[in-house]
């Protein structure tokens, strides 16, 4: 389990690999958690496979209120950077989204993030809609519901997502930091997708090309 | 669930001219998470909110609350989630802050009740009056109305470059904020401290908060705030989009806005907020007096309050 602020989040080691080769980190989709055994797409890769159950989510710790936003979660997956090192992402849906903010906050450290669909992919609208306050009933097991209904408006306004983007072309050194391999594109990830640097590839085809990355 | 007299909270009167211990103090659990509330005035009065603003707590309107009071309302108020004597969470954000405060007015009221916020109090309860305006009768904003006015334009790769810094700096703060805490010292010290975000305000005022704020530990005072928060951050809320809820409202607003600029202050001036008005509301601005109105003005902006609320309820 690894510490971010008050909650535990749990690191699953599906893969244990080559110690000296980069670890790839899987993020999963909005409502689900980190699979059981590897993805077979990561049957090529050389170093370490790990999981991270998002807060609220798997065996993670449940907050009580909610108070979810894309940016804790970055901060989630940043704690993982943190014990890995350099790492490649594969994002998930929501994971898709968490995992281009990762790879523009940590650069340097992130070698390549695939942007996968799933659940929550979406996210919410691109400027506030209607508002609305609803308390949800608390749930002891995952996931948890104010998650799952936080996480599914979040606001993703498209030129928000870019900034991400070109974060991530301008410091990594890499020529195309972030590869799209979802079929769908909600506005955030279509307007990703015309930034410069972004790649438009099979999961298994970019991390071919991202584990020969320096 | 209403547990009275929670012994966390300090009930001690304030020493400072014109303070006023609440009348009742009781936690309130909300999903789990403990509220603190403070009420001033008589339990059978109508009720009006005050709603403080971050950093800050319920007991800072220890001398506002009573001149509301006196004219015969049921004043409450509540510390935020992680603010003041409420538990600390796991996550804090702006909706979750909503949803705590339409937790605290439904155990007060089911009924249409008056509203007075402070800063991001005041701005997010322009948001719940949007979401929930069956609950608002006025709504009254003390410098509190975001607006990209006080913003200068800037350009995408300056806007990216700033980015860049705000989200490392905020990751690496995310990064220990598991092994943070709150710097102890006297009470002096801690008034000090405060001073510096909020210079405006005297001496004997911060340590009158101290004295209701802080928690005294072995080893000296603390500010009770989680310290898992911290002054700034990112995010893609744009401030005008709070300014756009503002047509919508069908209860009357009063803004009241600031006309010194200071450390916590946000600039609104009232040009950046009338195009914004629906019919019957009103902003004002009030010369020579910084961010904290209601602080260093107490009686003239508790009267211009009652006499948006028609002089009181009796």
């Amino acid at each position: 389990m690894l510490q971010h602020g008050k909650v535990s989040l749990a690191l699953h080691h599906l893969v244990d690999g080559d110690p000296e080769s980069r670890a790839l980190l899987l993020l999963h989709g909005l409502g689900d958690h980190s699979p059981a055994t590897a993805p077979a797409y990561c049957a090529e890769w050389r170093g370490p496979v790990v999981a991270m159950d998002f807060t609220g989510h798997g065996l993670s710790t449940i907050p009580r209120g909610g108070g979810y936003s894309a940016e804790m979660l970055l901060a989630d997956a940043d704690a993982a950077i943190a014990v890995l090192g350099e790492a490649t992402v594969v994002g998930h849906g929501l994971g898709a989204y968490v995992a281009l903010q990762l790879a523009g906050a940590r650069a340097s450290t992130v070698r390549g993030a695939v942007l996968a669909d799933g659940v929550g992919l979406a996210g919410g609208p691109v400027q506030p809609a209607s508002s609305s306050v609803v308390l949800l009933a608390a749930r002891s097991t995952a996931p948890d519901p104010y998650a799952v209904f936080e996480m599914s408006r979040d606001l993703r306004p498209p030129d928000y997502s870019t900034i991400f983007a070109r974060m991530a072309v301008e410091h990594s050194g890499l020529d195309e930091p972030l590869t799209i391999a979802a079929v769908i594109r909600p506005p955030w990830l279509a307007a990703v997708a015309d930034e410069v640097g972004v790649a438009q590839a099979t999961i298994r085809e970019a991390l071919a090309d991202y584990a020969d990355v320096v | 669930m209403r547990v009275d007299h929670a012994p966390e909270i300090d009930t001690e009167p304030g020493s400072y001219p014109g303070a006023v211990a609440p009348a009742r103090q009781y936690m309130l659990d909300v999903g789990g998470l403990q509220i603190a509330v403070h009420e001033w005035g008589e339990a059978d009065a109508p009720p009006v909110f005050l709603v403080h603003g971050g950093f800050d707590f319920a007991r800072t309107f220890d001398v506002f609350a009573p001149l509301i009071a006196v004219a015969g309302w049921r004043v409450v108020s509540w510390d935020h989630r992680g603010h003041g004597a409420s538990q600390h969470t796991e996550l804090y954000s702006w909706d979750a802050d909503l949803r705590d405060a339409s937790a605290v007015m439904d155990s007060v009221t089911l009924d249409p009740a008056p509203v007075i916020g402070h800063s991001k109090g005041a701005a997010m309860m322009i948001q719940l009056a949007d979401a929930q305006p069956y609950r608002f009768s006025h709504v009254i904003n003390m410098d509190g109305i975001p607006t990209k006015g006080a913003s200068p334009d800037i350009s995408d790769h300056e806007r990216t470059r700033m980015m860049t810094t705000d989200v490392s700096a905020w990751l690496d703060l995310r990064r220990n904020v598991a092994f943070a805490s709150r710097k102890p010292g006297t009470v002096e010290d801690l008034a000090k401290r405060r001073g510096r975000m909020n210079p405006r305000l005297s001496n004997e005022w911060l340590r009158h908060l101290v004295t209701v704020g802080a928690r005294h530990d072995d080893d000296g005072w603390r500010w009770t705030i989680d310290p898992a928060m911290r002054f700034g951050g990112f995010g893609p809320w744009r401030p005008e989009w709070t300014l756009n809820r503002l047509p919508g409202l069908p209860m009357p607003f009063l803004g009241i806005l600031a006309s010194e600029k200071e450390e916590m202050g946000w600039g609104t001036k009232p040009r950046h907020v009338q195009p914004f008005l629906a019919e019957g509301s009103r902003v004002e601005m009030l010369d020579g007096v910084g961010h904290f109105i209601h602080i260093e003005q107490p009686q003239r902006v508790s009267a211009m309050a009652l006499e948006f609320l028609s002089g009181g309820p009796s």
